[in-house]
C-alpha cells in the first residue's frame, strides 16, 4: 500500500477523521496537516498490533508530553476493544464521552491537573470564581499603566547580534557584501552589536484566602503583563499549584480569567506555600527557570502549615534562578515587621523584597514594582529582630 | 537501506546495543518511512542521544552532530563564509586587474568559500547521507529554531548570496529535549513526537546487562529494583539510567555481589546529583529501600 493511500480503505479513514474530532472536543490541538500525517503513517505499522497502532496515531496527533495522557485515555476510550490480528478497526465509542462525567483516571493524574488549561475538566468549577467584565476603556488603561512598568530586572545581553554602525563587533560578511557593489573596494566596515532584551519572567502568586483581596488586581496585572511580553510563565497556587501561562495569553481578558477559573482547583482556600512550592521545583523549575529567568513570588507569606519546607523550598528556588523579588501586598502600614513563621522562613532567601502599602489599582502595582531598589537592599529586612 | 517494518527497525536497534521497546521502535520506524524529523523529549540519561548514534552505525550513515547552547547562530550551525579568503581573493583581483565587480561576486560566493558548518553538512549533497543529531534544542535560544524550520521541512538550506542546498538524501533528523524550556509549536508541527520514559524493570535488566556485562545478575536485579524504588521517591532529579548503569560499574568496581546499606551510602552520588536529594536518601529512608530491593529481586 503507498503510504498516500488513506489508510485501510475509506472506513479506517473515517474512524481516525472521528478520533481526531474526539480528540479536539477534549481540547487537544489536532490540526489537518497532523490527520494528514496519522492517515499516512498508519499503513506503514501492522495496525494488528494494538501499540503499533496506537503509536501510529501518538506520534502524529500530538506534539506535547503533556498531551500525552489524554491521548491515551481518548485511544482507550475511541478504540474499545483490542483485536488481535483484525484489520477492522473497533467501532467508535459514543461520541463525547469524553466531555461527559469527568474520568476517574483524569482526577487522578495530578500531572494532566498541574496544567488542565488544555484538558477538559470538570465544568462546576466554572465561574465560582467572578470578576467583573473589563470594557474596552479598562483594557486600553490597564495597557498605559503596562507601559510604565518597569521590572527591577533589567536587560540580558544575548550572544545575537544586531547590525549598528555604531557598534563594536565588525561584520565582515555585510562588509564584504557592501563592498562587491563597489567592485571589491571597501568604503565602510559595517558593524554589529549585541542584542539585550528582558530576561524570562516566572510569577509564582499567591490566591489563598488571605489575598483574596487582591486577586483582582493581581490577575489583571498577570494578564497585562503576559499578553505585553514575551516569556512570561504564570504559576497560580494556594494549596495546590496550576500553571495559567496558557489560559492567560488569551488576548480577552474576560476569557482568559474564564480559563484561568477552571484551571485553579481552589480559590481562596488555605495556603501551603512550602508544600506548593516544592511541587514548582521538582514539576517546572527546571523547565522554566532556563536562561537567567527572574521569579516574581507574589505571596503575603501566611502559610497554614506553619512554615513546614517552607526554608527549603525557598533556598531550592533561590538557587536555581538568577533572581528572586518577592512582592509582599499585606504590608499596609510602615512599621511592618516580619514576625509571621513564613515569613521568617523566606527572607533570607529572596534578593529583593517589595511590600505594597497599598494595593488598590494597577497603577499601585506598577508603581510599586517599578521603584528602584530600597537602599540597603536586603539588609535591612534581615537584620530585623 | 531503511527498515522495512517495525520488527526490523527494532531488530537495527537491537544491533546496535539499544534495547527499545514497541513504542519507540514504531516511533523510530515511522520518522525513518515518513522522513519525518524525530522529536525525543524526556528526562535526561534516558538514552534520547544515544538513539541517534545507534540509527547512525545502524543505518551505516555518517552521524553529523550539532550540540545546542545558548546564542548559537547560522554561522556556527549551518555555514560560515571563509571571510579571510574571500578579502585574499579580492585584493589578488585587484593586482592582477583581471576581474571585473560582476565576475568577482561570482567568484567569492562560490562553493570554495563556502565553510560547511553542521547542518550544511548534513544536507551537503555531495558528502554521503547523515544521521543529523540536533542535541539538546532546549539549550539554544528560541531564535535558534527559526533557522531550523526550513530544514526539517524540505531538508533544505537557503544561502542568501548562494543559492538553495537540496539534500540529496533526506538526511534521517532526531532532535533532543530536556524540556529546560519549552521548544516552539512550530518545531514540533513539523516532527513526529516521542516521550522518551524512564525503563520499566525488565527492560532496564536487559540494558544493563548489555551496558555493564560484568555484572553478575543477582547484583544486576537487585541494582535495578532498588533504581525502580528510588525513582518512585519524592526527589529532585530521579536517576537515569545513565546513572543505572555508572551505579553499576561502580558497585562492581568494589567487588559487591549484593546491595547493602553501606554500600549503597558510599555510592549515593552515583545515583543522585543533588545535596538534597542525597542527604534525604542517606541513612534509613536508603537502608529501607535496599531491603525492599533486595526482597523483590528475590
Amino acid at each position: 500500500m503507498s503510504p498516500a493511500a488513506p489508510a485501510g480503505g475509506g472506513r479506517l479513514a473515517g474512524a481516525i477523521l472521528d478520533f481526531a474530532r474526539l480528540l479536539r472536543r477534549a481540547g487537544l490541538p489536532v490540526g489537518p496537516a497532523d490527520l494528514l500525517a496519522a492517515l499516512a503513517a498508519v499503513p506503514l505499522v501492522d495496525i494488528g498490533s494494538r501499540t503499533q497502532f496506537r503509536m501510529a496515531l501518538r506520534a502524529t496527533l500530538i506534539h506535547r508530553h503533556d498531551h500525552q495522557a489524554l491521548f491515551d485515555q481518548a485511544f482507550c476510550l475511541f478504540w474499545r476493544t483490542p483485536q488481535a490480528g483484525g484489520n477492522q478497526p473497533p467501532g467508535p465509542a459514543p461520541a463525547g464521552a469524553l466531555s461527559g462525567p469527568p474520568q476517574p483516571g483524569a482526577a487522578q493524574d495530578s500531572r494532566a491537573a498541574a496544567n488542565a488549561a488544555m484538558t477538559a475538566s470538570d465544568r462546576e468549577r466554572l465561574h465560582s470564581m467572578d470578576f467583573a467584565a473589563m470594557g474596552a476603556a479598562d483594557i486600553a488603561a490597564a495597557k498605559r499603566e503596562i507601559k510604565r512598568l518597569v521590572l527591577p530586572l533589567g536587560c540580558r545581553r544575548t550572544r545575537r547580534r544586531r547590525p549598528d554602525p555604531s557598534g563594536p563587533h565588525p561584520d565582515l560578511r555585510a562588509t564584504l557584501r557592501v563592498s562587491l557593489r563597489r567592485g571589491g573596494e571597501i568604503l565602510d566596515i559595517a558593524a554589529t552589536r549585541r542584542l539585550s532584551r528582558p530576561p524570562p519572567l516566572v510569577v509564582l502568586c499567591d490566591i489563598s484566602g488571605s489575598m483574596a483581596g487582591y486577586t483582582r488586581i493581581l490577575l489583571h496585572f498577570l494578564h497585562a503583563v503576559a499578553t505585553d511580553r514575551a516569556r512570561v510563565h504564570t504559576f497560580l497556587f494556594g494549596t495546590l499549584l496550576a500553571n495559567v501561562t496558557r489560559a492567560l495569553r488569551h488576548r480577552d481578558p474576560d476569557l482568559a480569567f474564564q480559563l484561568v477559573s477552571q484551571a485553579v482547583p481552589d480559590w481562596s482556600g488555605g495556603t501551603r506555600i512550602g508544600a506548593a512550592l516544592g511541587m514548582f521545583n521538582r514539576r517546572w523549575a527546571r523547565r522554566v527557570l532556563a536562561q537567567g529567568a527572574v521569579v516574581l513570588l507574589v505571596t503575603d507569606g501566611l502559610d497554614r502549615d506553619g512554615a513546614a519546607g517552607l526554608a527549603e523550598a525557598m533556598e531550592r528556588l533561590h538557587k536555581s534562578c538568577a533572581r528572586l523579588v518577592w512582592l509582599n501586598p499585606l504590608l499596609r502600614w510602615n512599621g511592618f515587621a516580619p514576625k509571621s513563621q513564613g515569613i521568617r522562613a523566606m527572607l533570607p532567601h529572596v534578593d529583593e523584597f517589595r511590600p505594597v502599602h497599598n494595593l488598590s489599582s494597577l497603577r499601585a502595582l506598577v508603581e510599586s514594582l517599578s521603584r528602584p531598589p530600597a537602599p540597603g537592599g536586603m539588609q535591612r529586612w534581615r537584620m530585623l529582630p | 537501506m531503511l527498515p522495512a517494518s517495525v520488527a526490523d527497525t527494532a531488530c537495527l536497534l537491537e544491533a546496535g546495543g539499544y534495547v527499545a521497546d514497541l513504542e519507540l521502535a514504531t516511533t523510530v520506524h515511522l520518522a525513518l518511512a515518513m522522513r519525518r524529523p524525530l522529536l525525543l523529549e524526556g528526562e535526561p540519561g534516558t538514552g534520547k542521544t544515544e538513539l541517534a548514534k545507534v540509527l547512525a552505525g545502524g543505518l551505516n550513515r555518517r552521524l553529523v552532530r550539532l550540540q545546542c547552547h545558548d546564542g548559537l547562530d547560522l554561522s556556527a550551525a549551518a555555514y560560515e563564509w571563509d571571510h579571510a579568503r574571500q578579502l585574499m581573493a579580492i585584493r589578488i583581483a585587484e593586482a592582477t586587474g583581471a576581474a571585473d565587480g560582476k565576475a568577482l561576486a561570482g567568484d567569492l560566493y562560490s562553493r570554495a568559500f563556502l565553510l560547511r558548518r553542521p547542518l550544511l553538512s548534513a544536507i551537503d549533497p555531495d558528502l554521503p547521507p547523515a544521521v543529523l543529531l540536533i542535541d539538546e534544542l532546549d539549550r539554544a535560544d528560541e531564535p535558534f529554531e527559526a533557522f531550523l524550520l526550513e530544514i526539517l521541512a524540505d531538508f533544505q538550506l537557503t544561502i542568501p548570496e548562494y543559492g538553495t542546498v537540496h539534500a540529496a538524501t533526506p538526511p534521517v533528523v532526531v532532535i533532543t529535549s530536556n524540556r529546560t524550556r519549552e521548544v516552539h509549536d512550530a518545531i514540533r508541527r513539523r516532527c513526529l513526537y516521542h516521550w522518551v520514559d524512564y525503563p520499566d524493570a525488565q527492560r532496564e535488566r536487559q540494558i544493563l546487562a548489555r551496558k555493564a556485562p560484568g555484572v553478575a545478575a543477582l547484583l544486576s536485579a537487585q541494582i535495578v529494583a532498588f533504581v525502580q524504588l528510588l525513582r518512585g521517591e519524592d526527589l529532585f532529579k530521579p536517576p537515569g539510567i545513565a546513572e543505572t548503569i555508572d551505579w553499576a560499574t561502580a558497585l562492581s568496581q568494589l567487588d559487591r555481589r549484593e546491595i547493602d546499606a553501606a554500600a549503597v551510602d558510599a555510592t549515593l552520588g552515583v545515583l543522585l546529583k543533588y545535596q538534597d536529594d542525597i542527604a534525604r536518601m542517606k541513612g534509613a529512608a536508603a537502608a529501607r529501600l535496599v531491603g525492599d530491593a533486595r526482597a523483590a529481586a528475590g
